[in-house]
């Protein structure tokens, strides 16, 4: 019997608290259902269930703080019946009498409802149990509503911390595992500049045909270059963990989003590396909203494999990141300016960005981080391949 | 008048039409949409067609295109093959499926596979057409039903229309199928009349549909046995068992999610096939909800199928081996039985 435990929503959480159950006892989830709301330090997270099963007990209540890993609910196969339940076995086998004829849906909703069949029976059922017969033992009177809605609505509101103790948690969440990365990993430092004339002038021309919500904004463009980069150089997408380094195959891009009341996260954009970038566009628009308004999945935040931090318009030039444990580099993009650029031998006033690579030295060096700084050069140089 | 004024005053005054004039009609609107359709089978042209379906057509679109062939289905459905492989067309027609198994061959070893052996380069778009079923006396050998013969081959699509709507509607798309469709008309819905609007037209043929709501059990049926429900269906509602009765349509591929969606909220299945039970097409469909709505059933499957004979030419015996109304609601009342909506 699988236990569904508080999950890591990223390497600075060491305790979450669960605001909201969305799964109830005699439930089937499947992998990806959206099963709980968990508050870290910095956001309430949807967390996803990462494999089918019918719920057969919460062990955590609403409101509760409980450790990373704390078991928090137990999940049974999908196929087992009323007849598996470990808290009737005993009781069951107490009295060894005919098993109850009851069909599935009675046994189920008897489950739901804490009714027992063998009383169900023994009271003027005796042929087969339906649903009926359950329903009629659980309420006496007729036509009682359905349990389930009443209990929700009573239920109170979820605890959601106070807005100053929520950016005074984060702060701190942040200020420990930047000073874990500061600490542990050896950080060096690269940066470019980069001419974006070409790609700026095949993107206004992309742009042209394109409703104002549709246009896709420099800052796309600029994340799909990073993440096809990530993917071609080795010893930048993945994770260092236990003295090695795990390579990953997948571009899981964290995108650097800070939140309006103070604060920075950092979720996933999956896949960037295939995302055309009208996809990759709505995804990055979708993360922000929802990093904003705290509704961000639980995959998201635990799975980065390399972070991007694009300071925007108004941001400043140049950006030296700190890498986020366990991932391995981070590259940062500053404020696009229009600088004198030195065209065929003649001077021009071109769009440029300056880019910068925060990479760690136990797994690369200086070499391979100008690679990677190159090959995202070479891949704005080609924008119609983006 | 409004354009819906007008829809209004058709749809009120809508011509009545026998199936057998519905599928006449959807047979002309192809044959006059694409010239590379064609009609071919025994007995089309001047006779008309066994079952009277192709009456007059052969006049209409001469004998290039209304095509009478030799007493040899292996023969001809096997030139149908190769016409569609050469780019027409064909509407095959059998007479009865009881003929097409010497048509089978072809059916599962060419058509149904050719796309597949030929690792995607050679679709077969054929249309085969035949009449299906008993119940009209005309003894064994000429009252199968081998539906599930052909639901069981990945590679057909095989659909049952069992309203008018259907048999003028399925052909067209039948037609803009790129692989092979076989369609079965029960022989016994010929002469059966129904509304149906002077604009129809070609109807979807991937979902299976609701005929009649209802929220007590749920009948699953196609082709002949559709009426039978019907009518079981209203003798059960005046005892106040309000049955949904839900008309297939296609029995390959199975819109079988129609059908989950309706058990889970009735919580019974009768599923009612002509065809005999053992292996037939009740049993996979029976299957598939227990597979799938075990835990939304409150009782077991039903089935309500031909008794395992060959169908017998006496007419009460014929009648005794087939589905009735009467055997589908004693079977839909006894799903219920232990329940509120009986012991009301």
């Amino acid at each position: 019997m699988p236990e569904f435990t508080m999950p890591s929503l990223g390497a600075d959480m060491t305790e979450g608290t669960l605001l909201e159950w969305h799964m109830h006892p005699g439930d089937v989830v499947h992998r990806g259902d959206i099963v709980a709301v968990v508050d870290t330090e910095k956001s309430a997270i949807d967390i996803e269930v990462f494999e089918d099963g019918r719920v057969e007990r919460l062990l955590v209540e609403e409101g509760t703080k409980v450790p990373v890993g704390t078991p928090i609910a137990m999940l049974g196969p999908v196929t087992a019946g009323a007849g598996s339940q470990p808290k009737a076995a005993p009781a069951r086998r107490a009295s060894p009498g005919p098993r109850v004829s009851a069909s599935p849906l009675a046994r189920r909703r008897a489950q739901e409802l804490g009714v027992d069949l063998e009383v169900v029976r023994d009271n003027g059922s005796p042929g087969v149990v339906t649903v009926a017969d359950v329903e009629r033992a659980a309420h006496p009177e007729p036509a009682a509503a359905r349990p389930k809605e009443p209990q929700r609505e009573s239920r109170p509101e979820p605890p959601s911390a106070p807005t100053a103790d929520r950016a005074a948690s984060m702060r701190a969440a942040i200020g420990a595992l930047m000073a874990r990365s500061k600490r542990e990993i050896p950080h060096y430092y690269l940066e470019s500049v980069i001419d974006l004339h070409g790609v700026l002038a095949w993107l206004a021309d992309l742009n042209a045909g394109r409703a104002l919500a549709d246009r896709i904004l420099p800052a796309a463009v600029l994340l799909k270059g990073a993440a096809l980069a990530a993917r071609e150089v080795p010893g930048m997408n993945g994770f260092y963990r236990d003295g090695a380094f795990e390579q990953q195959e997948h571009v899981h891009l964290g995108v650097a989003v800070s939140l309006r009341g103070g604060g920075l996260i950092a979720p996933a954009l999956h896949d960037a590396d295939r995302l055309p970038l009208a996809d990759l566009m709505a995804g990055m628009k979708d993360l922000v909203t929802r990093a904003r308004t705290g509704r961000l999945r639980a995959s998201e935040m635990s799975d980065p494999t390399i972070t991007v931090t694009s300071l925007g318009e108004q941001g400043a030039e140049l950006v030296h990141g700190v890498i986020y444990p366990p991932q391995v580099a981070l590259v940062g993009f500053g404020r696009i300016v229009e600088r004198p650029w030195a065209v065929d031998g003649m001077l021009a006033v071109r769009p440029t960005v300056t880019v910068t690579l925060a990479a760690d030295h136990r797994v690369s060096d200086g070499h391979q981080g100008g690679l990677l700084l190159a090959a995202i050069e070479d891949r704005l140089k080609r924008p119609e391949e983006l | 008048m409004s354009r819906q004024q007008t829809r209004a005053r058709v749809a009120a005054e809508q011509p009545v039409v026998t199936y057998r004039e519905a599928v006449r009609e959807g047979i002309r609107d192809a044959m006059r949409r694409d010239d590379r359709v064609f009609l071919m089978g025994e007995d089309v042209g001047r006779y008309g067609g066994g079952f009277g379906v192709s009456m007059g057509l052969l006049e209409e679109f001469g004998e290039e295109r209304i095509r009478d062939t030799p007493l040899s289905e292996g023969g001809f459905v096997g030139a149908g093959i190769g016409a569609a492989l050469g780019g027409m067309r064909p509407i095959v027609e059998i007479m009865t499926v009881n003929f097409s198994l010497l048509a089978l061959d072809q059916i599962l070893n060419s058509a149904a596979t050719l796309l597949h052996m030929s690792g995607g380069q050679f679709n077969v778009p054929l249309v085969i057409r035949m009449a299906t079923g008993g119940g009209r006396q005309l003894a064994a050998q000429h009252s199968r039903s081998l539906e599930g013969f052909y639901a069981h081959i990945p590679g057909l699509r095989v659909l049952a229309p069992a309203t008018v709507a259907d048999a003028r509607g399925m052909l067209w798309t039948a037609l803009e199928d790129p692989d092979p469709v076989v369609i079965f008309e029960h022989g016994s819905l010929y002469n059966m009349s129904g509304g149906l609007p002077a604009d129809s037209w070609a109807v979807g043929i991937d979902r299976a549909m609701v005929s009649r709501p209802g929220e007590h059990v749920t009948l699953v049926t196609h082709g002949g046995s559709l009426r039978l429900c019907l009518e079981a269906a209203e003798a059960l509602a005046a005892e106040g068992i309000l049955a949904e009765v839900i008309d297939l349509r296609s029995l390959r591929p199975l819109d079988d999610a129609t059908v989950f969606e309706s058990v889970a909220r009735t919580h019974r299945a009768l599923v009612v096939d002509e065809a005999w039970r053992t292996c037939g097409l009740s049993a996979e469909v029976a299957a598939r909800i227990g597979e799938e709505c075990f835990y939304d059933l409150d009782a077991p499957v039903g089935r309500v199928a031909a008794v395992e004979v060959p169908v017998p030419y006496p007419r009460h015996l014929e009648q005794a081996a087939l589905p009735s109304a009467e055997r589908i609601a004693a079977a839909a009342r006894r799903l219920l039985s232990g329940s509120e909506a009986a012991r009301a």
